[in-house]
């Protein structure tokens, strides 16, 4: 197809046929590797830096994902990109999603946004779903949990909204980190009003933690506990008092 | 290759004929009627139902109560540990016992192996020392007439096998490279049509067998004397039957009149069966599109409302979860419990392109909501995309809910077995009362690649098992030396495989012969001999290793290889990659190839499955380090799996991978074991059931064959 160019090549971690969490249906989920943040409760540490990856052609990773394409598209599924940050390696992210709509198949972008002034317009609108990660909508928070600025994501939110493109908004939902009922209540009037079609409130979790210990890295949250069943309702609450969906 | 069969006949493809009338039952057709033709029947009478599961009735307040027995049963059972009672006296026969209830006036459907629920009976005609052995493991003695009788003056199957049993078979079967052979009980893995006894009562099946033994006087040869003796074995079954029958107060003579009858009926002939055997799997067919043409008639005419046909079939399934069979701590170790095997197939599709799915076809499902999940009867979906919508949804939501559907290929299946097959035990498919197989266990693959290495010298004991070739004289494993020793220690493999297989069906036919069971068959069916092989995916891994990595062997100080030192990467079976994958499939070809060249008993045709459920461990346990890194003892993956943990890459690369083990090479089955925990199926309930609705609409069409889907929570 005009304009893809097949020979660009990109880091990945690996590939999972067939995740069901990362956007519509059944989906070939694939975890680029290199990062800009360094968020503490990330649970795929050994992506943060590109060239951990391996090295893979996109023509290669498309033909790999044609041989699932039927089960994909039989689910209403399709491929995610995630990580990592999928906008640390723009161009790789055009050429695969381009293949993919090709293929005719959906596409997710698994992204914190904080790269988003990569995303260049083909990328896009080769972009079905982005699902759009924010971190915590409290500046100050923002840079304590995850190293970088809250500001790029949401000028990339407003852009999102701005060209209409569908976007879930995912948030990690960190007891005495990421729970200030106040700050989630603007989050939710902010994802409303930039037409989010979904929220995706994902209760922390530890099961990273052993990949912060295998690569010798200070993993600072053993203490936490994932979030009781009554804050994740109390949050999702927020959410749909705004107006938004929750899963 | 050529099929088993020369697939369906034309002629078994009929077309509905317009305008024709209903006899005075209110059922079309007439060849059904000139002949035994249970098919035929369906064909004509069968009501597709494309809705959802909204008709559906809870369960009546009999069944509650009556299933809280059965339970408070179960209970006892367990805490008895695992057998409430045995029979130590009676020889089980068809006729046997006394009639047995759990409560007679709650039960719609009657009737019990024993006298009563959960007495295990005594079945010695396999052979009396293993039935002898599971008595005594629950502290139970075999009565001193029972033990003298089949001591002194009646052989059993387990004599007459081990008469004859070659040296080679003897020692092959000692070191565990062919395993589980039915050589001390009962082979099973046949189903009777049950079906016949309700369409047509037992005194036409007699008459029809009379007829067809009357018809075989021309020719007095070995062959003819030996079907005539069967002939009128199974006369005398079918007579016992009915006596059984009426010992429960029903006259099994004549057809059965209404929806209660046409399932009371196909039990009778079905605990017939489980009276008479205790086998390996005792399958029940494909009842339910069957008995839905009774309920649809009786449903219209209003004798019978919702509640009351789904009483019915939920006191039919109340018995098939209470089948027993005396079994030794053994055979449970084997099979990882008390598995009875009651196989019954749900859907499919019709040669004509119409869905043999009825409302019974829910009704069945739905007891799983009425009683509760559980493993049997063994409910399996046959698969097709052309399946209704609805249909497929609910399943999956079963599925989930339950974990207790297996699911096969029927678009796979159809072109060989037509559309009214069943499944025996597990994946082997046989066309109703038209097939029946000679269960053959497995070898074990994994081990026959060692042995090829050690030149037939066992690596657990260094014992001189199959034949003294030279071993690989190398440290570093070279793939293409290892793989020619592969394909001669297979040809012997076949061999022996195949002797033993000959001995025991030719005793078992002699001495523990399935008499209402083949009387519930046409008189001239298709055999096949059905082998099997285990340690797939590890022998697959291994020559990958060999192939990719570098593999070196340690040799003991017999110079026995028993370990190996693996340096660098290699592909694993289970990531749909080629490399590997491919030798998977050579490997099944390739000993089918060597099966197929064997002379059968019975001219039976050659087929093998690729087959573990739960042996998988004890097949484990007995095979030595292999060169894929696995450990001595550690478990084979089940069936066609991947090695557990080795499928890198997610579910559909693994389903994949599995999905290109050719069907026309294990033509008695391909099992493959899914297990995910639900928030990996999708985040909400209505998108799990459309993922796993899209996930085994995408399997089967990748020709995947079987599915068996467990989705707990770790």
């Amino acid at each position: 197809m005009h304009g893809m160019n097949v020979n660009v090549e990109g880091y990945i971690h690996s590939v999972e046929t067939g995740g069901a969490v990362d956007g519509p249906g059944l989906r070939f989920v694939v975890f680029l590797t290199g990062c800009a943040l360094r968020c503490l409760y990330c649970h795929n540490p050994d992506t943060w830096h590109m060239p951990d990856g391996k090295k893979i052609g996109v023509a290669s990773l498309l033909n790999e994902i044609a041989e699932y394409r039927d089960f994909l598209r039989r689910t209403g599924g399709g491929v995610t990109a995630t990580g990592g940050e999928p906008l640390a390696q723009p161009d790789f992210i055009t050429a695969l999603f381009q293949g993919c709509k090709a293929l005719d198949l959906h596409t997710a972008l698994d992204t914190s946004g904080f790269l988003g002034a990569n995303a260049t317009d083909a990328l896009l609108a080769a972009t079905d779903l982005v699902l759009l990660d924010i971190k915590s909508f409290d500046p100050v928070v923002y840079k304590r949990l995850t190293g970088g600025s809250l500001a790029p994501t949401l000028r990339f939110a407003e852009r999102l909204a701005a060209m209409g493109k569908p976007t879930w908004l995912r948030y990690v939902l960190v007891p005495g980190l990421t729970d200030d009922l106040a700050s989630i209540d603007k989050l939710a009037a902010y994802a409303k009003d930039m037409g989010m079609a979904k929220v995706e409130v994902l209760p922390f979790h530890k099961m990273g933690e052993s990949k912060w210990g295998t690569l010798k890295l200070p993993y600072t949250l053993q203490e936490k506990q994932p979030p009781s069943a009554a804050l994740v309702a109390t949050v999702k609450a927020i959410f749909v008092g705004h107006g938004l969906k929750t899963v | 290759m050529d099929r088993v069969v020369a697939t369906v006949a034309e002629m078994d493809v009929r077309y509905l004929p317009a305008n024709e009338a209903p006899d005075a039952g209110g059922f079309l057709g007439t060849v059904w009627k000139r002949e035994v033709n249970v098919r035929d029947f369906i064909q004509r009478n069968v009501t597709p139902y494309f809705d959802d599961e909204s008709f559906l009735a809870d369960p009546t307040e009999r069944t509650r109560q009556l299933w809280n027995f059965v339970l408070e049963l179960m209970d006892q059972e367990r805490l008895k540990g695992g057998t409430l009672d045995m029979d130590t006296e009676i020889v089980s026969t068809i006729v046997s016992h006394k009639p047995g209830y759990i409560s007679q006036e709650l039960e719609q459907i009657v009737g019990l192996q024993t006298e009563k629920p959960f007495k295990r009976a005594l079945m010695p005609f396999g052979g009396i020392r293993v039935a002898e052995n599971a008595v005594e493991a629950y502290g139970y003695k075999v009565a001193q007439p029972v033990h003298d009788f089949f001591t002194l003056y009646r052989k059993t199957h387990n004599d007459g096998v081990f008469d004859v049993y070659t040296d080679q078979v003897k020692k092959a079967r000692k070191a565990g490279i062919i395993t589980g052979l039915p050589d001390g009980y009962g082979r099973g893995r046949i189903i009777g049509d049950y079906r016949r006894v309700a369409l047509y009562g037992v005194d036409r099946l007699i008459a029809d067998r009379k007829d067809q033994f009357n018809q075989l006087d021309t020719v007095i040869n070995e062959e003819t004397i030996r079907l005539r003796e069967e002939l009128a074995e199974q006369i005398k079954a079918l007579k016992e039957l009915k006596a059984m029958a009426k010992s429960y107060g029903f006259d099994i003579s004549r057809p059965a009149l209404n929806a209660r009858e046409a399932v009371q009926w196909t039990y009778f002939a079905y605990l017939g069966a489980v009276k008479e055997q205790n086998g390996a799997a005792m399958s029940l067919g494909r009842v339910a599109s069957f008995l839905d043409i009774y309920f649809e008639r009786d449903l219209k005419t209003g004798v019978l409302r919702e509640s009351e046909a789904q009483e019915i079939i939920d006191h039919l399934v109340m018995k098939l979860r209470m089948v027993r069979f005396a079994r030794t701590p053994e055979y449970n170790g084997l099979f990882s419990g008390d598995p009875t095997w009651v196989t019954e197939v749900l859907g499919g599709m019709s040669m004509d392109g119409r869905p043999l799915v009825t409302k019974t076809t829910f009704r069945f499902l739905h007891t799983l909501s009425n009683l509760g999940p559980a493993p049997e009867p063994n409910l399996t979906v046959l698969w097709s995309e052309k399946l209704p919508e609805a249909f497929k949804r609910y399943c999956a939501q079963m599925s989930i809910e339950t974990s207790s559907i297996q699911y096969e290929n029927d678009d796979l299946m159809r072109p060989y077995w037509g559309d009214d097959y069943g499944i025996d035990c597990c994946v082997s498919a046989m066309r109703i009362g038209k097939q029946m197989q000679f269960f053959g266990a497995r070898a074990n693959l994994a081990k026959t690649l060692l042995y090829a290495i050690n030149g037939g010298r066992d690596e657990t004991t260094g014992e001189q098992i199959g034949p003294c070739f030279a071993p690989v004289a190398s440290d570093v494993l070279d793939y293409g030396d290892v793989l020619a020793r592969l394909d001669t220690m297979m040809d012997w493999l076949a061999g022996t495989y195949m002797d033993a297989l000959n001995i025991i069906h030719y005793m078992h036919d002699k001495y523990c012969y399935e008499r209402l069971e083949m009387a519930l068959h046409d008189r001239d069916i298709l055999r096949t001999m059905a082998c099997g092989i285990a340690g797939l995916s590890i022998a697959a891994d291994s020559l990958s290793a060999i192939k990719f990595a570098r593999v070196r062997a340690i040799r003991d100080e017999h110079g026995l290889a028993t370990k190996f030192e693996i340096k660098g990467e290699f592909p694993c079976y289970g990531n749909n990659d080629d490399r590997v994958d491919s030798i998977a499939v050579d490997l099944v070809e390739c000993f089918m190839r060597k099966l197929k060249t064997k002379k059968t008993y019975r001219n039976a045709v050659p087929t093998q499955s690729v087959l573990t459920i739960t042996s998988n461990v004890v097949y484990g346990k007995k095979t030595g380090d292999t060169p894929d890194g696995r450990k001595a003892g550690e478990p084979f993956a089940p069936g066609a799996n991947p090695m557990h943990g080795r499928d890198k890459k997610g579910a559909l690369a693994s389903l994949s991978s599995v999905a290109k083990l050719p069907y026309e090479y294990a033509q008695d089955g391909i099992s493959n074991t899914f297990s995910i925990v639900p928030g990996a199926l999708g985040k909400t309930r209505h998108g799990r059931k459309e993922n796993l609705t899209g996930l085994l609409d995408g399997y089967f069409s990748k020709a995947g064959f079987h599915l068996n889907v467990n989705v707990f929570d770790r």
